[in-house]
């Protein structure tokens, strides 16, 4: 009999060396002559115990970690395959706090099953969401979703459902499922791992949503830094052919779906959906005038879905539970949960999926941990390069779309990165601009120009020339830019850089 | 491999001759796997580059003429999109993320080393034509800042010691 062992082949993983230890484990298990299958499975998503090796026992699954090549041979001699007594021993992950405080629905799988494992994603409650839109009519898929209260993950919050029924109704020859896997803001990671952890989620997502708004061909665009996810999203898609799940004959339904992996080419603003279909259609990533909104007039003029990468991977369980099962995590309006990612200096970083309704600080302290440096922790951006700086005063802002938006921030597609208090604000605020500079697709001139002026305002108040003109310049050209610009990034650039003039004003006038 | 100026009577203004065989078995390659595709542009730049290295500047008449482009269309493509490059890069390319998650824990340090322990800025190759050094914003890795990827392959909580030892393992590699 084999012991089976869990290590991630997750990016993250892998950059602290799950690859290494790998390695290590098969041969070390091979001069013991142990008898052990490797599985490659997703993150865990608590990343300070990465490299993580999980045994699977009789008493479940233990987890070491983190570990690191050289404790292998300690491992064996403390009969680790038997879940024996070692200094990085933790025991049943899913018991830690950390874990166990967590409402997994869209990451249910991720971190326990083989990715690529179709048998597996079966084994686990795969494609039960699918099985039950096969059901229904294209009408009650989108009511499910509709009354589900799920909103677009990536940022934007726009209720799916209502995006959906516009594509429902659109006439086409030929509708077309996106999926935005242009993950780009900085401190966001859960696309990715949800990709390299679960892809059949997001696969099976598509196909359901094909199926509700009459849809038979899909792409998922996805930005070129991320080619472990390429690999695993690859190897998924052809599982998903050989198996029926993809093609001509979905689960042996008659009905047609086909899907196609495309790779963007490090433009930041292609995350915004028209640029997107802009950059797929092969065209340089610019955006457009809306209306016409994509669901009516979207890919190649089609009525086209846009959706990221979780929003669809949460549809399966919607599909699969029903609505109310999600509407009833969360608060207010922002229903279900939202996979939070612990970025930049927290100790314990990681994927945190909670319902709606923690306060950002249960988020920094009670899961982060505080600072990773030690340091008190001085500023919080949520939401990525377009998200506003958030100074402590604020930490007790509930995960909220409407929250977040009443305080002038916004919660986007769930990053929150830390700052200790040796940052600079008027430096982060410079970035901002410098960011929407260099990655303005140059369609509107408030973006286009501004970006570069307001690096160059900002140049001068930091240098103490004619600080309080422009000051009062600066917050001219962002009203100009938040109310004068075609799409989020020239939009909402503005907001990082206000809300660090406003709560870290010193940081200016040093 | 097709040939694509005999399946192209069109008068081709291409100075095909300026693409070395490799090149343009590259460029050939890419345009017979996704000429027909749906939007072919970025698959076929993205086949090129990965066949070379980098897009010839001398390809894009022929992608042009191959697609029924105008060259400034195929041209605007490469100057937009900050992946794509026009020349050859080093041997290995160290990418280092620029972004808010890693400048929390120390990445514009992290850049100043890199630069000078390698000699180059930003989008250069160091002399020895071993290294090029581009900006990348994200790489995803955001919970193990600062990151950096060498030659696709991703590495968390880099600091200066670390991206020396990197480097080193780098050239060892090679060996």
């Amino acid at each position: 009999m084999s012991t089976t062992v869990y290590i991630s082949r997750d990016a993250s993983a892998l950059a602290l060396g799950a690859e290494r230890v790998a390695r290590a484990l098969a041969e070390q298990a091979q001069r013991a002559g142990a008898d052990v299958r490797i599985v490659r499975n997703g993150s865990r998503g608590l990343f300070w115990l990465e490299p993580l090796v999980e045994v699977l026992t009789p008493a479940g699954r233990i987890a070491y970690g983190p570990v690191q090549p050289e404790d292998m041979p300690g491992l064996f001699a403390a009969g680790f395959l038997n879940g024996g007594a070692h200094v990085l021993r933790i025991g049943d992950i899913e018991q830690l706090p950390y874990f166990a405080r967590q409402e997994r629905l869209t990451f249910a799988r991720v971190g326990v099953t083989d990715p690529t494992d179709l048998a597996d994603y079966r084994a686990h409650g795969g494609l039960q969401g699918l099985q039950r839109a096969l059901e229904l009519g294209p009408a009650d898929i989108v009511k499910t979703v509709t009354d589900s209260g799920l909103r677009g993950r990536g940022g934007a919050a726009f209720p799916a459902g209502i995006k959906w029924q516009t594509a429902l109704n659109a006439a086409g020859t030929q509708k077309y499922i996106v999926c935005n896997a242009d993950e780009g803001d900085s401190g966001t990671f859960s696309d990715r791992m949800l990709m390299e952890g679960d892809p059949f989620a997001l696969l099976e997502g598509m196909i359901i949503a094909g199926l509700g708004v009459g849809a038979t061909r899909g792409f998922i665009y996805l930005r070129c830094e991320y080619p472990h996810a390429q690999r695993t999203l690859e190897a998924a898609i052809a599982a998903a052919y050989a198996a029926g799940v993809l093609g001509a004959d979905v689960l042996g339904s008659g009905r047609r779906f086909d899907l196609e992996l495309r790779l963007g080419a490090g433009a930041y603003i292609c995350g915004e959906e028209t640029s997107l279909l802009d950059s797929l259609e092969g065209k340089r990533g610019q955006v457009r005038v809306k209306p016409p909104l994509p669901a009516i007039k979207g890919l190649f003029g089609q009525p086209t879905i846009v959706n990221n990468v979780i929003t669809l991977a949460s549809v399966p369980i919607i599909l699969a539970r029903g609505a109310d099962y999600y509407r009833d995590y969360g608060m207010g309006r922002s229903r279900g949960t939202l996979p939070l990612q612990l970025a930049g200096n927290i100790k314990h970083g990681g994927l945190v999926e909670k319902a709606f309704g923690l306060s950002l600080r249960e988020l920094l302290y009670d899961y982060g941990g505080g600072s990773a440096t030690g340091r008190p922790i001085r500023a919080v951006q949520v939401g990525g390069p377009l998200g506003a700086y958030l100074p402590e005063s604020q930490f007790d802002t509930p995960i909220d779309y409407e929250a977040f938006a009443a305080i002038g921030a916004m919660l986007g597609h769930g990053g929150i990165v830390a700052f200790d208090d040796t940052v600079d604000m008027a430096e982060q605020a410079r970035f901002a601009m410098e960011f929407c500079a260099l990655e303005s697709c140059g369609k509107c001139t408030p973006c286009r120009i501004g970006s570069t002026r307001g690096v160059e305002v900002i140049d001068r108040i930091r240098a103490g020339v004619a600080r309080v003109e422009n000051e009062a310049l600066l917050r001219d050209l962002c009203e100009t830019m938040v109310n004068g610009s075609l799409c989020a990034l020239g939009g909402l650039t503005p907001y990082p850089v206000l809300s660090a003039l406003q709560h870290f004003g010193d940081d200016f006038r040093q | 491999m097709t040939d694509t100026s005999t399946l192209l009577p069109l008068k081709n203004p291409t100075p095909r001759a300026a693409l070395n065989a490799a090149q343009r078995q590259a460029v050939d390659g890419a345009l017979a796997s996704f000429r027909d595709a749906a939007g072919a542009l970025l698959p076929i730049l993205h086949a090129v580059q990965d066949a070379l290295g980098y897009i010839p500047e001398a390809a894009v008449p022929t992608i042009a003429h191959a697609l029924n482009l105008s060259r400034a269309e195929v041209h605007g493509m490469l100057s937009f999109y900050h992946y794509f490059r026009t020349q050859p890069p080093g041997r290995h390319v160290i990418q280092l993320c620029r972004a808010e998650a890693c400048q929390a824990m120390g990445a514009r340090t992290l850049e100043a080393h890199a630069k000078r322990r390698l000699g180059v800025d930003f989008h250069a190759t160091t002399t020895d034509g071993e290294f090029t050094l581009e900006p990348v914003y994200c790489l995803g890795n955001c919970a193990c800042a600062p990151s950096v990827m060498i030659d696709g392959d991703l590495h968390g909580r880099v600091d200066a010691a670390r991206f020396d030892v990197l480097l080193a393992q780098t050239r060892e590699a090679q060996r």
